[in-house]
């Protein structure tokens, strides 16, 4: 492996781990603040690269349709925190998993009967179209390098949101104490709605943004669902920075893995997950 | 309590009447009735973790798979394999596999333990997703089915569909009786105590872990045996049998039916498979049948959101007449 070729599948585990990052820290922040497991996270996903799709090749531009479609799931999230979700909050994780795995179904099938079930490639921004050669034969796609810039910026984002402004005190407060928050005058109900939406809209995005990479496909929701629990799993359920750090390093184990042992690629991240639970069954950045 | 001795016959009773179905009814039919049955015993084995241990798994399919693989691996390619040992190793390879996998989500709890059995379910059905080892994503086809010999005299032979309902059956009521009885000794009760305070029964000097990884492994054993009929009924194995729809499935059973009572799963596989059937019907629905998942995942909803209990809590809720409610207060 040269130097060129090795800094190619760097750059690749990174990016991969870093959409993971938004698929798995809207996860984990709604867990972590509401306490609710949210199996159908894959299906906005999902939601996110059709809407993508379906708009731009409407608008005729990437860009255009990812601002139109982030309303749209922002409104969504919404919608469902206020119809369904909100009556999940006091009920066992038993039934919030059976709830989740009923709206898969809907989302899978709804896709089916809205879309279609027909794979699509979604075409690259032209302004990102473009490649920085390495070598005489190698060079690398400036739209995955984009990809990776935007995901660290809402990552920096996310931090400030949460660390340093009032409504991330209040997030954080809501998720230490619901009652007192609420006794201290704070409407706890419009912040969970927030943190849904922001969930969901951050998933959708991932979706979105990655859907010129690997187009749009049914089922493709389950896939990055399964793979974000176990980034979950590793860097501990409601930390955003252990989400962080299981993301890159799943990120990086199954991209060097698909490269050096092809036939156990898929296994690799589980066996990293079985690891970790030995050493750390609350995880990297768990409370114990 | 005047109708203890009834609740007390009515599972032979239940199960004498099924005995009879294949005589008076279709192939079609028996065939469904096969179904539900082996999905009552992975129903059941789901119960005795999530309705007796209080722990809620997500991958169950894990071990319904991998011993409908095991036969499939087993079994030579064009002759029968003898169910004396192939049932009994299926079974065996899923208690294994329950008893290390156990000890490693055993170490968790609540909302982790849910996603951790969903990701060995998942690694497992990358195994043979992505590898040879079980004809990747085609999967393997099992030409001929087990016979059970004694001597140069075949008692069962599966290939014919009322032995294999009545083999089925059986094993059905092996395993409610078996449970009944686990359930009913001292371990079902430390069980019950664990699910309710973990943290007492350890004060208490009872062997939490323990306790626990053996009901895992009951549990999976079980739920092979149920996978081991499926392979067989079917007549291929795929990945599919280990996916986390299927874990999906048999959860919504135990809820459908009603958890932590046993007879709720048999209930609730009934249910649930008669509700797909009709929901999948090309003949009522027309076209529209091809969709029928999405009815399928609007009615799961409904369950989660107004009937807790299942059916057997709706059951139960009927069955009592006031005196009853009075006798209560």
């Amino acid at each position: 492996m040269d130097f060129a070729f090795f800094l190619i599948q760097l750059l690749n585990g990174l990016q991969y781990g870093l959409l993971l990052f938004l698929v798995a820290s809207g996860l984990t922040l709604i867990f972590g603040i509401m306490g609710i497991i949210n199996l159908a996270h894959g299906s906005f996903y999902m939601v996110g690269a059709y809407l993508a799709w379906s708009l731009s090749s409407l608008t005729g531009s990437l860009t255009a349709a990812i601002l139109l479609a982030i309303p749209l799931t922002v409104i969504l999230g919404m919608g469902l925190e206020r119809l369904l979700f909100r009556h999940l909050y006091q009920r066992d994780h038993l039934y919030q998993v059976l709830l989740t795995y009923g709206l898969i179904l809907v989302f899978e099938e709804l896709r089916s009967l809205i879309w279609g079930d027909d794979v699509h490639g979604v075409a690259v921004p032209a302004l990102l179209s473009a490649s920085i050669p390495l070598t005489e034969n190698l060079s690398y796609p400036v739209y995955r390098l984009a990809i990776s810039g935007v995901c660290l910026l809402l990552a920096a984002g996310l931090y400030f949101l949460i660390q340093k402004t009032r409504l991330g005190m209040m997030i954080r407060a809501g998720a230490s104490n619901r009652d007192m928050v609420q006794s201290l005058g704070i409407d706890i109900k419009l912040i969970y709605m927030l943190v849904f939406a922001l969930g969901i809209a951050l998933a959708a995005f991932a979706g979105m943004i990655n859907s010129p990479l690997s187009s749009v496909f049914p089922n493709m929701g389950s896939q990055v669902l399964i793979i974000c629990f176990v980034v979950v799993v590793i860097g501990g359920i409601g930390s955003v920075k252990g989400a962080m750090a299981a993301s890159l390093m799943i990120g990086l184990a199954e991209t060097f893995g698909q490269v050096l042992v092809p036939e156990a690629a898929g296994m690799i991240v589980y066996v990293l997950m079985a690891i970790v639970l030995v050493w750390r069954p609350e995880g990297l950045f768990g409370r114990a | 309590m005047g109708n203890t001795r009834l609740t007390q016959f009515l599972p032979y009773l239940v199960v004498g009447l099924l005995a009879l179905f294949p005589l008076v009814e279709s192939t079609f039919y028996t065939q469904l009735l096969t179904k539900v049955l082996i999905m009552a015993i992975f129903a059941m084995s789901l119960d005795l973790l999530v309705g007796y241990t209080g722990l809620v798994s997500f991958g169950h399919a894990a071990y319904f798979g991998l011993a409908g693989y095991a036969l499939a691996l087993m079994a030579p390619k064009y002759e029968t394999v003898s169910l004396w040992w192939s049932l009994p190793a299926a079974i065996g390879v899923c208690a294994l596999f329950a008893l290390v996998t156990g000890t490693l989500v055993l170490r968790t709890r609540g909302i982790y333990f849910i996603m951790v059995t969903l990701a060995f379910a998942q690694m497992l059905f990358f195994i043979f997703h992505d590898t040879k080892i079980g004809g990747g994503s085609d999967g393997i086809y099992i030409y001929a089915k087990p016979t059970m010999k004694l001597g140069d005299v075949e008692l069962v032979n599966l290939e014919k569909l009322e032995q294999f309902y009545w083999l089925t059956l059986a094993l059905m009521a092996a395993a409610y009786l078996l449970l009944r009885r686990v359930l009913g000794s001292n371990f079902g009760r430390a069980l019950l105590g664990i699910k309710v305070n973990e943290h007492r029964m350890r004060a208490l000097g009872f062997p939490v872990f323990r306790y626990q990884l053996a009901s895992f492994t009951l549990s999976g054993a079980l739920a092979g045996m149920a996978g081991y009929l499926a392979a067989v009924q079917y007549g291929f194995v795929n990945p599919e049998i280990l996916s986390w729809h299927q874990s999906g499935a048999v959860l919504m059973m135990v809820i459908l039916g009603g958890m932590g009572t046993l007879y709720g799963s048999v209930i609730g596989a009934f249910a649930f498979v008669l509700l797909q059937e009709v929901l999948s019907n090309q003949a009522w629905f027309g076209p529209s049948a091809k969709h029928w998942q999405l009815a399928m995942g609007i009615f799961i909803m409904l369950v989660a959101l107004y009937l807790p209990q299942g059916l057997a809590g709706l059951l139960a809720r009927f069955g009592r007449s006031p005196v009853m409610e009075a006798a209560d207060e």
